[in-house]
């Protein structure tokens, strides 16, 4: 998400950096590069040239010249004011005991529809009876686009083929919530124009005749200058209750948020960062302006983390580690688990520092890399993923990259890494907590040092090799042995 | 009034914001070309969502003409538009047939641009100019996407060609172009599943329906259309630049230009990707379909504006 407004506030700051002490007239010319950072990332003008002002009255104040680093200091400001513009933020639903509503609407093609069924998702998630509403009676197939939505989450569907008036539907709709045990409705409105008065019309009667208790703007994160039009029209017709971002997994840059919320002083609830259902998460200010500025957001990674690992799974592998039983079986696991947090470039991406490093491995698949990997585990047997060093031999080699269609060093390759790894878990599991914490800390300096290198194998004595001395007493031993069998076979 | 007083009083324009009309740039006796003048037209033209490079080309284009003059509105605007209907200058681009045998065309965007509705248009506008049309729904992916563009076939009257939801969008684009030959008809619109342009794998996957439609057609697919949503932003560059690379598209077509959104990206893309623009979509209707004009387009792009 936002990551080419970052990148772009990164350089333009960086600018600023090289130039070391700052005068009044180069953070002028800084504020401008911020400036046009902004507008490349579609932020709407009046929205930016707020802004600049804002931070503009406070970055060439005399506090921020004379202080030690104005560079910093300017990030500061930015930051504290692209939180301040984006936030404060109320992830509430506000859902009532009884039933309530809740209104989606937007443009077309912003994203209603899959929205709907991902907030239906999330909201059955929290343990509540969400029932779906097909009342876009305008596009082809909308309803039945609901429909497999609901079929796929197991969530009702409301719908009505036959329905000509969107405002009945939703009557009918809710009322037949009422007497079913559903508690929180969701109305998939028609996409509109904003300029479309009768449509617009029609929506603001949906709302005075329901009476929604939340209503939701869907808003596309690739739209331009054209943001702040739309949301102030739709804000004027509906009173909005909060904005939902779609489309933020690709490299829009997301000015549109800033925008939207500037514009219409309605807070962003959600963003829809995916293809799939769950790609729905919460939008946070502070997070996002971490992004922004290269911060990182290492907490969303751990509230997905929590989300999406399966404890028992996770409970049963900590278990077998402690024991020192670590198979590849457990590797492809531990592979799967990874995967589940999503692509691996998102996740570098929201690490601290690690965002021009998602950019490197941008060619690199890392997911196919992941694939492959899990492919090479499933072709082998239950003994070899139990002990890959001591029992895939040349010939189990062919046979396994053959199975998993790669080349047979790269069979080779993953055992050597797993080699490693197991080794590690292995001296873990014996050690107390702070002798743990220390390992991890070494693998992970070791990590800084060799980017990209693979764990290896401790080396540790095998017993096998021998001094010079003992090399002769073995020699002369086994001469003695073969001189004892001369001697008994010539005795027979 | 001083040449000094002048410049303070564009010095303290360019510090009051928001929503600078183009008009209140030019007063009556017309006003000073200079640095703050120049700042709030680049504001303007930044508004249409040409970009800040385009917009920054454009302002420093009429610096040169301009700067130190005292000038009227109407000179101003027509100098800007006589540059950009230039950089956007085109032959009329429409579809272009296939000598012999069916015509394939493949349409592409991102999520929500109207790929479906634009195809329905497409289809609407060949069939009224007496063609055979088969439909290839290859959005396999998207709840209910195969029935959306089933209705606008029977709307239409025209054959389409599908597959189960989840199945191969390539197979569904080989059985279109199989079946536009089978029944001779003179074009065949595959439509994809919307994508956005940084996914590599269904970017990837777009690849391969658009290795698979030249299969049985030797050049085909003749048009690769790329649908854009007027309303999109900066990221329309990137959308261009990445489908182009998958796909080599030969075209644009302008999709939801019937709202307020200027779709000035077009210019950036122009400058940056070169793609043309085909058509511009104006509305819901099938008929609401219309050849791209660049001086007209041009026009409205600051119609609010004078």
């Amino acid at each position: 998400m936002f990551e080419s407004l970052q990148q772009n506030l990164n350089s333009a700051l960086k600018t600023l950096r090289g130039r070391g002490r700052l005068s009044e007239s180069n953070m002028r010319d800084g504020l401008r590069l911020v400036q046009r950072a902004l507008l490349e990332a579609d932020v709407s003008l009046p929205v930016v040239k707020d802004f600049m002002e804002r931070v503009s009255e406070q970055a060439v104040g005399e506090s921020v010249l004379k202080s030690l680093d104005p560079t910093q200091q300017l990030i500061g400001i930015v930051g504290r004011e692209l939180v301040d513009l984006m936030g404060p933020v109320d992830h509430s639903l506000h859902l009532r005991s009884d039933v309530s509503v809740l209104m989606l609407c937007g443009l077309q093609g912003s994203g209603k529809t899959t929205t709907c069924g991902k907030l239906g998702r999330l909201i059955h998630q929290r343990g509540k009876k969400p029932m779906l509403v097909a009342a876009d009676l305008q596009r082809p197939a909308a309803i039945k686009q609901l429909q497999v939505l609901g079929e796929q989450l197991d969530i009702p569907v409301y719908a009505d083929l036959g329905a000509k008036d969107p405002v009945a539907l939703c009557h009918a709709a809710v009322k037949h919530a009422k007497a079913s045990d559903a508690d929180v409705v969701i109305l998939d409105t028609a996409g509109r124009l904003h300029v479309d008065a009768e449509l617009m019309e029609q929506l603001s009667l949906i709302d005075r005749r329901i009476g929604p208790d939340q209503v939701y703007l869907v808003v596309d994160a690739m739209t331009g200058q054209d943001a702040v039009n739309s949301a102030k029209v739709f804000n004027e017709a509906l009173e909005l209750d909060g904005v939902i971002m779609t489309k933020l997994d690709g490299d829009a840059r997301g000015g549109a948020a800033l925008s939207v919320k500037a514009v219409t002083g309605v807070p962003i609830k959600f963003v829809g960062v995916g293809e799939h259902l769950d790609d729905l998460e919460e939008f946070h200010p502070d997070r996002m302006t971490g992004r922004i500025l290269g911060m990182g957001d290492v907490l969303t990674l751990v509230e997905q983390a929590q989300q999406r690992f399966d404890h028992e799974e996770m409970a049963e592998q900590e278990a077998r580690l402690r024991k020192g039983e670590f198979t590849l079986d457990d590797f492809k696991k531990m592979l799967g688990q990874t995967k589940k947090l999503g692509p691996m470039n998102k996740i570098m991406g929201m690490l601290p520092g690690m965002g021009a490093m998602s950019d490197m491995l941008g060619e690199v698949d890392a997911e196919k890399d992941m694939r492959r990997l899990a492919g090479i585990v499933d072709s082998m047997t239950p003994d070899e993923r139990r002990n890959p060093s001591k029992v895939v031999d040349q010939s189990r080699r062919r046979r396994i990259a053959a199975g998993a269609g790669v080349e047979p060093h790269e069979v080779n390759e993953l055992v050597k890494q797993f080699d490693g790894m197991a080794d590690m878990m292995k001296r873990m599991s014996n050690m107390g907590m702070r002798d743990r914490m220390r390992a991890m800390q070494d693998i992970s300096k070791g990590g800084m040092l060799n980017p990209g290198g693979k764990l290896s194998k401790q080396k540790i004595s095998t017993g096998k090799r021998l001094s010079p001395k003992d090399r002769v007493k073995l020699r002369k031993e086994r001469e003695r042995e073969v001189r004892r069998k001369k001697r008994e076979v010539k005795r027979k | 009034m001083g040449l000094f007083d002048k410049l303070k009083q564009g010095l303290r324009k360019t510090t009051q914001l928001l929503n600078t009309d183009i008009r209140d740039l030019f007063k009556s006796e017309g006003r000073m070309v200079d640095a703050a003048f120049l700042e709030e037209l680049f504001e303007t033209l930044v508004k249409t969502d040409m970009g800040v490079e385009a917009a920054q080309e454009t302002v420093d284009q009429i610096g040169e003409t301009f700067r130190g003059r005292v000038v009227e509105m109407a000179d101003v605007l027509e100098e800007i538009k006589k540059y950009l209907k230039k950089l956007l200058a085109q032959p009329p681009e429409p579809i272009r047939f296939a000598s012999t045998g069916p015509t394939v065309i493949m349409v592409a965007g991102v999520n929500g641009c109207g790929k479906t509705t634009t195809i329905a248009k497409l289809a609407g506008m060949f069939q009224a100019d007496g063609k055979k049309i088969v439909l290839g729904a290859a959005d396999t992916f998207r709840a209910a996407a195969v029935e959306q563009l089933t209705i606008w076939a029977e709307r239409l009257g025209a054959e389409i060609v599908t597959g189960p939801s989840g199945s191969d969008p390539a197979s569904v684009a080989h059985r279109a172009v199989a079946k536009a030959i089978e029944l001779g008809a003179d074009v065949c619109i595959v439509d994809t599943a919307g994508r956005l342009q940084t996914q590599q794998n269904l970017m990837q996957q777009l690849t391969k329906i658009h290795r698979v439609l030249g299969k049985q057609i030797a050049d085909a697919p003749h048009e690769v259309i790329l649908v854009l949503d007027a309303t999109t932003g900066q990221n329309g560059i990137s959308q261009a630049r990445h489908f182009t690379e998958a796909v080599s598209c030969t075209g644009l077509i302008l999709a939801k230009l019937d709202g307020t959104a200027k779709g000035g990206v077009v210019v950036a893309i122009r400058k940056r990707v070169g793609l043309p623009v085909k058509y511009v979509g104006v509305g819901e209707k099938a008929e609401d379909i219309a050849l791209f004009k660049p001086d007209p387009f041009v026009d409205a792009m600051f119609a609010d504006v004078g």
